[in-house]
């Protein structure tokens, strides 16, 4: 704005400086004049004045090209205020080499020559996103072959397409969501806001979340070590979105002796996750609890451990004669994980090795119309190798009691091999055998079947679980 | 009757929810630090170094990732996280070169100064020359491209002075009483630095312009620099895999330029470089992006140090 007007201001002044420029207005009137001489003097000032407008038209021309050079050059100026700073610090480039060799090639991909204009010393980290999200797509096809009549998948299906949008807010908080379209419609996974500049060493999460109940709880699907999710989550734990539910998580990290880490976390929920938790009432909230032990064992190796538990109101004592608040299920779980990945060969070998048990105790009434609790237990127990940068081998085993009959029990193995063509893309096979019971003939039948997956991942980068 | 029952039940349920954030908020007052040195975090060990040149004595220095690491894929460890939650300040190479374990330990680490863009937050590459900006169109077709432009930019020691400068506008924002020692620190540093320098650039003048080849894209700062001319790579596109098509491309472009050197991270797996310098008559020299790649580099100067020597190793036994 300011150039403008300096710009309209000159242009004026230029204007006015020509017109007393000009020379002298007619002939005077007391001159003995002839009228072609009147003629002659009249053309030439009409040339004088027709050259003056050319004049000062090429001078609006050549002002308006520097207007627009000097627009584009701010444009392209980057945004930041480094090179100020760098100015000031007199670190100009070339300063170190004043020996450089004169026929220095330029590197095999020179980077042309607007990017260098545009990116000398810095800025370049926000241009390219400006406030936009981080979004991301996580497509994860899924097939199935051979036999299994207690719980069948389809043969192929597009189990879901996760897209995660994740920002950071503003200084105190950043958000993730992560929406799921499944085949059976859409759901939001989590989507939750982080409060990372609590007081205290606080971390507060408020939204929808995967709860913190042991390890498989938290991962997403895409993220597993498997195509399925382990018999112990559909059996006692909710099924595949196990706890997950909108509520408040505030975590903490305790004091732990040298070299560990420990960290507590307090979740408390509406109370409503899938067939595992139900709300009848606004009091009937669930909590979840979490503590978590970590070590290095050394610089490639390291120890987690964790003990959950969660508690919630059921639906067992829905249209029954018993008052349906009465009715709760606890759920206990350890878990413990070693890893192995070596610093230097990071990318072509590593090995984890994880076990999760869970218990579960949950009121329900008894076939004979007894209030009763029914106690179950399951277990999984997961490794997985990594055996060069593009496979990996995995087994893993299962075996998991019913939530509502403890003495039906599942047992199955899995084989699992992963490729991975880049790290954007994953093709998985499984092998899965079980001995299934049947939760309503409670007739046992053998399943073997194998599945296939492919993953793709659009978008941005996120990062890694750990 | 009931009513008493659901009364009990909430105020137990409320007590044991207090009783557990009670445990959680009060369990330790938050770290208090005695001494009254900064404390430094930085994503690499080049920061560090760099960091600990204009620090000195002023503050604690330590790195995440080592420097055999390959910076891209490193652990969100928890262990980090302790160390995070007591940093006053987080310094990071940025343009995307963490983004895959970063992220989620600045926001659990619980420390509301080292969140991005607090004052506790540094991006070392908002000071370097930065090379290899795409300009187009930007997809995964090419492999894992950073969009912001090549992160390996420390690999210049041009880009290394502005980064401890950068850092020493940094120190000295948050220590205004050591501004100083910091000033003092960055001049020293960079006395030294260009006396280093002169003395590379002598040693690595009569290989300007000689060509050769790299594993990763981690060089070209390196190469511009000092005057190579990298023609080709060993992956076929960053963080994808040596795939035999490429690689035999790759042979015959070599032979066709006589390029004799194969430069290796040392993160990388040595099985298809050697191959390849087998067949063009080759040498593989495993140099290291970073300090700490080899247990002598114990600081910035010696990690160019260390590379030029065994490159000029190299050069000359090729030739």
């Amino acid at each position: 704005m300011k150039r403008i007007a300096v710009l309209s201001a000159i242009i004026f002044c230029v204007s006015a400086a020509s017109a007393q420029q000009a020379p002298p207005p007619g002939p005077k009137k007391d001159a003995p004049a002839t009228q072609s001489s009147v003629a002659a003097s009249e053309e030439a000032r009409m040339k004088t004045l027709e050259d003056q407008m050319r004049t000062l038209a090429e001078q609006v021309t050549l002002l308006r090209g520097e207007l627009k050079a000097m627009r584009d050059a701010r444009s392209v100026e980057p945004r930041s205020e480094e090179p100020i700073l760098l100015t000031a610090s007199h670190v100009a480039p070339g300063i170190l080499a004043p020996s450089a060799p004169a026929a220095v090639p330029a590197s095999p991909e020179p980077a042309p020559p607007q990017a260098t204009q545009t990116q000398v010393f810095g800025g370049a980290s926000s241009n390219a996103k400006l406030l936009n999200p981080d979004i991301s797509l996580i497509g994860d096809f899924i097939g199935a072959a051979g036999r299994n009549t207690v719980s069948p998948s389809r043969s192929l299906e597009l189990h879901e397409s996760e897209v995660g949008l994740q920002a950071i807010i503003d200084p105190y908080a950043r958000a993730d969501a992560f929406i799921s379209f499944g085949e059976e419609g859409v759901n939001v996974e989590e989507a939750y806001v982080t409060f990372t500049s609590l007081p205290a060493g606080l971390l507060l999460k408020v939204g929808k979340m995967r709860a913190e109940f042991g390890k498989v709880n938290t991962i997403h699907n895409h993220a597993l070590s498997f195509i399925d999710r382990p018999l112990v989550t559909n059996n006692l734990v909710g099924g595949e979105d196990g706890i997950d539910d909108a509520g408040f998580s505030l975590s903490r990290f305790l004091p732990a002796p040298k070299n560990w880490f420990f960290q507590g976390t307090a979740q408390v929920f509406r109370g409503d996750s899938d067939d595992l938790f139900q709300a009848t009432r606004r009091q009937d909230l669930s909590v979840v609890g979490h503590l978590r032990a970590y070590r290095d064992l050394s610089e490639s190796t390291n120890l987690d451990l964790g003990v959950s538990y969660a508690r919630g109101h059921n639906n067992a004592g829905v249209g029954t004669a018993f008052d349906p608040s009465r009715f709760l299920t606890n759920l206990y779980s350890a878990d413990a994980t070693l890893r192995w990945k070596p610093l230097r060969r990071a990318i072509y070998h590593s090995f984890l090795f994880r076990n999760e048990f869970f218990w579960s105790a949950r009121d329900q009434v008894s076939p004979a119309a007894f209030f009763q609790t029914e106690h179950a237990f399951g277990l999984y127990s997961d490794a997985e190798y990594r055996a060069n940068r593009r496979w990996t081998i995995g087994g893993r085993f299962d075996r998991s009691g019913h939530a509502t009959n403890a003495n039906l029990t599942d047992t199955g193995f899995s084989a699992i091999l992963t490729y991975w063509p880049s790290e954007f893309s994953q093709i998985r096979g499984q092998y899965r055998f079980g001995h299934l019971a049947d939760p309503v003939t409670t007739n046992y039948s053998n399943a073997n079947e194998f599945l296939f997956q492919f993953l793709f991942v659009m978008g941005a980068h996120g990062a890694h679980p750990f | 009757m009931q009513h008493t029952a659901t009364h009990t039940r909430i105020s137990r349920f409320s007590a044991l929810a207090t009783a557990f954030l009670l445990v959680l908020a009060l369990g330790v007052p938050p770290a208090s630090r005695a001494e009254n040195k900064l404390q430094i975090m930085t994503a690499t060990t080049d920061l560090a170094s760099l960091a600990q040149e204009v620090g000195g004595d002023k503050v604690d220095v330590e790195s995440i990732a080592r420097g055999y690491q390959d910076p891209h894929f490193v652990e969100a460890k928890p262990s980090f996280l302790l160390k995070l939650r007591r940093a006053d300040l987080l310094i990071v190479v940025g343009l995307e070169l963490e983004i895959g374990w970063l992220p989620p330990l600045i926001t659990q680490s619980t420390n509301p100064k080292i969140q991005v863009a607090a004052p506790g937050y540094l991006d070392a590459s908002r000071f370097a020359k930065i090379l290899e900006i795409p300009t187009g169109q930007v997809t995964r077709a090419e492999g894992d491209v950073h969009p912001l432009g090549n992160p390996h930019y420390w690999l210049d020691p041009e880009n290394g002075l502005r980064i401890a400068k950068g850092i020493q506008n940094k120190l000295s924002e948050m220590r205004p009483n050591d501004a100083a020692y910091f000033a003092q620190r960055y001049a020293a540093f960079e006395e030294r630095l260009k006396q280093a320098e002169q003395n590379w650039q002598a040693q690595m003048k009569p290989y300007a312009g000689r060509k050769i080849v790299t594993y990763h894209r981690s060089w070209p700062n390196f190469a511009e620099h000092f005057g190579l001319d990298v023609i080709g790579y060993v992956e076929p596109r960053p963080g994808i895999p040596p795939s035999p098509q490429h690689t035999v491309e790759l042979i015959a472009q070599m032979k066709r330029d006589s390029v004799k050197i194969i430069v290796v991270e040392p993160y990388f797996d040595l099985k298809t470089p050697n191959s390849v310098a087998r067949q063009t008559g080759g040498q593989v020299v495993v140099l290291t992006p970073s300090v700490g790649g080899e247990k002598e580099i114990t600081d910035y100067f010696k990690l160019f140090d260390y590379d030029i020597a065994k490159l000029k190793q190299a050069f000359d036994t090729v030739h």
